[in-house]
């Protein structure tokens, strides 16, 4: 039987900089954190059989366009087993931002996700600057946003 | 609206419609009733908090439970319950299949703990349907871990034993 292990304490990656993501999206174009740079970023871990998720995801695309012009960039992730399943929900949500299929690697380097909705919130050089676990309020999100946003 | 419906159908009409309602519909309806997916569908005598299952593997005598994770492979993959097993998603077909067949040869009075995590109880759409298969199944020792947040932090995060891996 492998040896128990300690999971890395979530809350160590705020005030770090976040962990690189390279990956195709679901239509095939490349995702990647370092091309971001400049852009305030929200990361949304997500899937399919996650019902908060589900309601957060339109609120998501809102902003996207919303403050898509401002340098802001949503990346969603989803924690699905199935790609299949997840381009059915995105096409079904009308998703305005890219997708990107998650896997437990990169749950790991973004400290464990073992719990959704997960989302953080990574500022214009690239540091985390929040991580909202479970069904934060989209309030408190947006405005942590709009003060990155304003910050050059 | 309701008397609007009641003119345009007939009163006839409308009390048949409202006799044929799925069994579920009703379920919803009865004041106080949970939806029968819901995890709150799960008897409360059934749930076994975290500190308590801890406690019950770390014993140095005594017959372990079968514990089965029933929800995410992926999330499974990054931290599982030590000596768990992946057995889902139960809100899938695919996953009550898998269940089934990981149980069916099981002596009936085996202990079981099915458990989740993947979002907070009121949320999960895994552990109620899986539950539901063991009882169909005739399984009479099986409880289900309560986990209120997710699993991160009411299990991982307590510094409960976790592995790693498929």
């Amino acid at each position: 039987m492998p040896a128990c292990l300690a999971a890395p304490p979530a809350q160590s990656l705020v005030s770090k900089k976040a962990p690189e993501i390279a990956r195709a999206d679901l239509n095939g174009l490349p995702v990647s954190l370092k091309s971001l740079r400049g852009k305030v970023v929200l990361l949304n871990f997500w899937a399919t059989w996650c019902a908060p998720c589900l309601v957060e995801m339109p609120v998501f695309s809102g902003w996207q366009q919303q403050y898509g012009p401002q340098g802001f960039q949503v990346i969603g992730i989803s924690m699905d087993d199935d790609a299949a399943q997840a381009r059915k929900a995105i096409t079904r949500l009308k998703t305005s931002y890219p997708i990107v299929m998650g896997d437990a690697k990169l749950g790991a380097k973004y400290g464990g996700v073992m719990g959704l909705p997960l989302s953080y919130l990574i500022d214009r050089n690239g540091t985390v600057r929040a991580r909202y676990q479970g069904e934060a309020a989209v309030g408190t999100i947006e405005k942590q946003l709009k003060e990155m946003l304003a910050r050059p | 609206m309701f008397f609007a419906f009641i003119r345009k159908v007939g009163p006839i009409a409308a009390l048949a419609g409202f006799v044929t309602l799925g069994a579920r519909v009703q379920a919803q309806m009865t004041p106080g009733a949970p939806n029968e997916n819901s995890a709150f569908s799960i008897p409360e005598a059934q749930l076994i908090q975290p500190a308590d299952l801890s406690k019950v593997l770390a014993a140095k005598s005594g017959d372990k439970p079968l514990v089965l994770q029933v929800g995410s492979r992926v999330l499974f993959e990054q931290a599982h319950i030590a000596g768990s097993e992946y057995a889902g998603p139960g809100s899938q077909s695919a996953g009550i299949d898998l269940l089934k067949k990981r149980v069916d040869k099981l002596p009936k009075d085996k202990s079981i703990v099915l458990y989740c995590g993947c979002c907070p109880w009121n949320r999960c759409p895994n552990v109620a349907p899986s539950y539901r298969l063991l009882q169909s199944m005739g399984f009479t020792q099986v409880q289900v871990l309560y986990i209120a947040n997710n699993f991160g932090s009411d299990w991982v995060e307590k510094g409960y034993p976790v592995e790693r891996g498929r």
